[in-house]
């Protein structure tokens, strides 16, 4: 179809046809390269903090490992000390630290003497399970109660909301943990107490480590009501901060673009709620929300210390917290780089994730 | 088409005189949130002062009641596990977490507020060394980092104080640093240098009292985050150590014997009223100062 | 025959100060195929008052009033009707086409959801019925530009989206609020013959709100002036700009600079402002303003009167009868 010659004022094309698609592509390469850079540098910078507040700890990791033999035998301390390199100086200690690392070498926990890589890959699952569930719930009841409230503003129910969501944010995750332990467990024996299994079940065959998914894989069914009975209590009391938070933030993300012109425009088409509201609002707040939900990533890892003390769960948390009780320094620098750098990998993905999500980001 | 409106006045004058007026309705009783905040934490307060006249026994030394008493007349939130008074405990607890939890979001405020000013004002590579800064120290964490500290430093009030302090100063740093960045290229500020005030006084008359008002919204929403975060490391040991009596310490005990539910449930519903009456505070202040992120004027049109 | 009928249009909007009238009892009437212009300043309540007729207001607005539109009260529609009603039968194009169309959908998206809903036409042919409409708007390469993004393309072709956006149902009445305002004046012209065009081609009946009288006499029928929420004077567009007898009228033609006078001669401005729609006068709205004011204007709410063949007047005075 030609363009009519009648049209000799004819607008200036400003959209190109044709190469549309390959345009396209490099801004949002360059953004998603741009974004991993600053990715690398701010895990570097994170092994220089965690190697230099580990070699600040007072102690002697010698006399610690060693034991007696120490002061009885100068011989063997200078052994040690050269075979973990602590006699040179600190700048050397951090390469060959980050040579280490590099290698996927995160040392041996003073503890139990295993690598703290096995350690991790133990407790990771355990914890990656639970923070999964979690973010599930929080997502799921905070988006809704936030749409809900944005949706019912001013109104009674938005009060409510408010309230609510003051106190989910309010509450010690470590009270929560206790409480609903006491209720749930104690008194009313709906949900097991402590442990990812009833002692009496077995693990299923290890895929992912998630207990859940690995006994759905195998058709173990048992095991895995067992496992996800045992998720329940710990997933919520971690998500009831995360649903206060979320519920705040969907809200005013969603208040935002309702009062834009082009949800106007989508109701004055005579669309009906239920498809202008997931179409046209959510799409236009999910952006803002996302954020918001990497924000809650943070927040369960922190708060996964505390539940995980509370539920015995073998999981990061449990992990990180006897390491530091106990001064095991390549653990606790083992935790600490995970950690930072999940986080760290979590704000990276959530921004290409925005980037996604709002096309003007992505094309031309 | 029709004649200009009238000239503009002083902005700046305008600005702060508008701010004032406002503030002093807010905290009247139009809002029941802020009424209930004042309400809970200045109960608090007057506990965490009285509580040597109020508590009926003395939490640290009075250990000969039977131990793990349900609650009852004689005692109002029953008794632990070494013979000593909840109640006491609990309203003890307030003269430890309540100061700590002032003198900790103080100190963040301060050095947090400073390097951001300097950071916002400066910018160049002063800025973005503070920035990456505070990069480094959000990729962690709190407890985390904070648990690495104290076991740095050793068990103990202070240096679970400091481990806090210096995983809370950045959110002061990044809020003043983008506001005085902000304020610093607004039109009034430069117009104001224009008509020969120097950088000095343009800073402290014009740009710090807007930037007060998002900091108060942050430093009392932060206190509710801060004795979170506090009683959080005393829980896991590794803040004030036993026998004092502080809230943490008190449900960490109440874990250990969680089938006598008063234990920890009361000193942990007293953590969460504080933080409650805070938050509710701080978000009626948003209201006030921070239209942009309240609740009640979010997202307006 | 009037296709759009409205009687005694007042809208009240809630204000952290109490409510306000923003529209104080209005009444005009849309004929078929007519362009009727509603010309007025910012606050004068002329977009309020189409907004009501969609029944778009924000929340706890309060409207009285009729609108009848093919029989119907388009005031009274609730629910499924309303929606009917909405996109199919009255559709609207906005100010701003950068706002109004989604960031995030495609066009082609945009072009073909309400077609869909209202007409239950099935993908393909949807997306061709939108290539068609992009075609009648002008739109070059019009199949890509089904894939594209609101921002991808300039001002003035996303107003021409947003005109194909209204039409695809084909509706009969077509409110465009300021639809040249965010635009070029290199622009605008452009977009004013596409409405004209479209209006003659289909038989649509446009509402063309704008504040700039050049606009209003390129392509309305029509006029009328909007003064703190009500109509001061309307009549057919050549005859109310050449000789306007409502003395706001009046002023605002003097207003505006004319191309052949002295150089040097001074802009005439008219004293003072308009009244926000909280501090409206009694009386005649424009009294406080208007050389030509009388003791009635001070009190009375002067009735919008026939005055000659198709003018009304919201002027007892009458100082330029003559005229």
């Amino acid at each position: 179809m030609q363009p009519s010659a009648r049209t000799s004022t004819f607008p200036r094309l400003a959209f190109r046809p044709g190469r549309s698609r390959e345009r396209s592509s490099r801004p949002f390469l360059r953004f998603v390269l741009r974004r991993f850079g600053a990715l690398i540098l701010l895990a570097l910078g994170i092994t220089v903090v965690a190697f230099v507040l580990t070699s600040v700890v007072p102690g002697d990791p010698a006399a610690a490992n060693l034991g007696q033999q120490a002061i009885n035998d100068p011989a063997a301390v200078a052994a040690f000390n050269h075979h973990y390199g602590l006699d040179k100086p600190l700048p050397e200690q951090y390469g060959i630290y980050l040579w280490h690392l590099l290698h996927g070498d995160l040392g041996q926990s003073e503890q139990n003497h295993d690598a703290v890589t096995h350690d991790l890959s133990q407790a990771i699952p355990a914890t990656a399970e639970l923070a999964l569930f979690s973010i599930f719930v929080a997502v799921i009841v905070g988006m809704s109660l936030g749409v809900l409230a944005a949706v019912r503003r001013n109104k009674a129910t938005d009060h409510v909301l408010r309230v609510v969501s003051l106190g989910g944010v309010s509450m010690p995750t470590f009270w929560i943990a206790l409480v609903a332990l006491y209720v749930f467990f104690f008194r009313l024996n709906w949900l097991p107490g402590t442990g990812r299994l009833d002692a009496v079940v077995l693990p299923p065959p290890h895929h992912t480590g998630l207990y859940t998914l690995d006994a759905l894989l195998s058709g173990q069914w048992g095991t895995f009501t067992n496992a996800f009975r045992h998720l329940v209590l710990p997933g919520c009391v971690l998500a009831a901060y995360n649903i206060g938070l979320l519920t705040r933030y969907t809200r005013s993300a969603v208040l935002e673009v309702i009062s834009n012109d082009y949800v106007r425009a989508a109701r004055a088409k005579g669309l009906p709620a239920r498809i202008v509201v997931p179409r046209h609002v959510l799409r236009a707040a999910l952006p803002g929300i996302v954020t918001v939900i990497g924000l809650a990533f943070a927040n369960v890892m922190t708060g996964s210390v505390l539940v995980e003390y509370v539920f015995s769960w073998p999981g990061i948390g449990q992990y990180a917290f006897h390491s530091a009780t106990t001064l095991d320094l390549p653990a606790i620098m083992g935790v600490s780089l995970f950690v930072a750098v999940v986080y760290v990998v979590v704000n990276f993905l959530v921004d290409v994730l925005y980037g996604v999500l709002d096309a003007r980001l992505r094309v031309q | 088409m029709t004649a200009g409106a009238p000239a503009p006045s002083a902005p700046i004058r305008l600005r702060l005189w508008q701010r004032r007026r406002p503030l002093s309705r807010a905290v009247g009783l139009r809002h029941p949130l802020t009424l209930v905040g004042l309400t809970i934490a200045g109960a608090w307060i007057v506990i965490a002062i009285f509580a040597p006249w109020i508590a009926p026994y003395d939490p640290v030394t009075d250990t000969t009641l039977p131990a793990l008493h349900a609650p009852s007349w004689h005692y109002l939130f029953g008794t632990d596990e070494l013979g000593r008074d909840v109640l006491s405990r609990t309203l003890f607890g307030a003269r430890t977490t309540i100061p700590l939890g002032l003198l900790l979001v103080g100190v963040s405020l301060l050095i947090g507020s400073t390097l951001g000013a300097i950071a916002g004002y400066f910018g160049g590579p002063i800025d973005g060394l503070v920035m990456r800064l505070t990069d480094l120290v959000f990729a962690f964490p709190a407890i985390i980092l904070a648990m690495v500290t104290t076991a740095a430093l050793g068990r103990g009030i202070q240096n679970a104080v400091i481990a806090l302090i210096v995983v809370s100063w950045p959110s002061y740093a990044r809020v003043v640093r983008g506001l005085v960045r902000q304020l610093s290229q607004s039109e009034y500020v430069l117009s104001a240098r224009l008509l020969g005030a120097s950088a000095r006084r343009a800073l402290v008359r014009d740009v710090l009292p807007n930037v007060a008002g998002p900091v108060l919204v942050l430093a009392t929403l932060d206190l509710g985050n801060a004795i979170l975060l506090l009683s959080g490391l005393s829980f896991l040991g590794l803040g004030p150590q036993p026998p004092k009596p502080e809230w943490g310490l008190s449900v960490a005990e109440g874990v250990n014997y969680f089938q006598y539910w008063w234990v920890g449930t009361f000193p942990g519903l007293a953590i969460f009223t504080v933080v409650l009456a805070f938050n509710f505070l701080g978000d009626s202040l948003r209201d006030r100062l921070d239209p942009q992120s309240s609740w009640s004027r979010g997202g307006d049109d | 025959m009037a296709l759009l009928d409205v009687e005694g249009l007042r809208v009240r909007l809630p204000t952290r100060a109490g409510e306000v009238t923003i529209v104080d009892g209005v009444d005009y009437h849309v004929g078929e195929g007519e362009v009727f212009g509603v010309a007025g300043e910012s606050g004068s309540g002329k977009t309020i008052s189409v907004l009501a007729l969609m029944q778009l207001l924000p929340e706890g607005a309060r409207v009285e009033g009729r609108a009848l539109y093919a029989g119907r009260d388009l005031l009274a529609l609730r629910g499924r009707a309303l929606r009917q009603v909405r996109g199919r039968d009255v559709a609207m194009v906005f100010q701003d086409p950068l706002t109004s169309l989604h960031p995030m959908l495609t066009i082609g998206r945009q072009l073909t959801e309400h077609l869909r809903v209202h007409e239950g036409v099935a993908r393909g042919a949807a997306d061709r019925r939108a290539v068609e409409l992009l075609e009648e708007v002008r739109i070059p390469d019009p199949e890509k530009a089904l894939h594209g993004f609101a921002h991808q393309f300039s001002g003035g072709m996303r107003q021409r989206i947003a005109i194909a956006i209204a039409l695809a149902c084909r509706p009969k009445l077509l409110i465009a609020d300021e639809p040249t305002t965010a635009l070029d004046v290199t622009v605008q012209a452009g977009i004013l013959r596409l409405l004209d065009r479209l209006r003659r081609e289909n038989g649509l009946s446009v509402i063309l709100i704008t504040h700039d009288l050049g606009v209003m006499s390129s392509i309305a029928d029509h006029v009328s002036v909007f003064y703190a929420g009500r109509i001061v004077e309307s009549g057919p567009t050549r005859e109310l700009l050449a000789h306007p007898r409502h003395p706001y009228t009046r002023a605002l033609l003097d207003a505006l600079p004319h191309p052949e006078s002295e150089g040097g001669a001074e802009l005439v401005a008219i004293p003072g402002a308009p009244p926000t729609p909280r501090r409206r006068p009694d009386g005649c709205a424009f009294h406080p303003r208007c050389p030509y004011a009388r003791e009635d204007c001070l009190v009375d709410v002067p009735p919008l009167v026939p005055v000659s063949d198709g003018r009304l007047l919201a002027c007892p005075p009458d100082p330029f009868a003559s005229a």
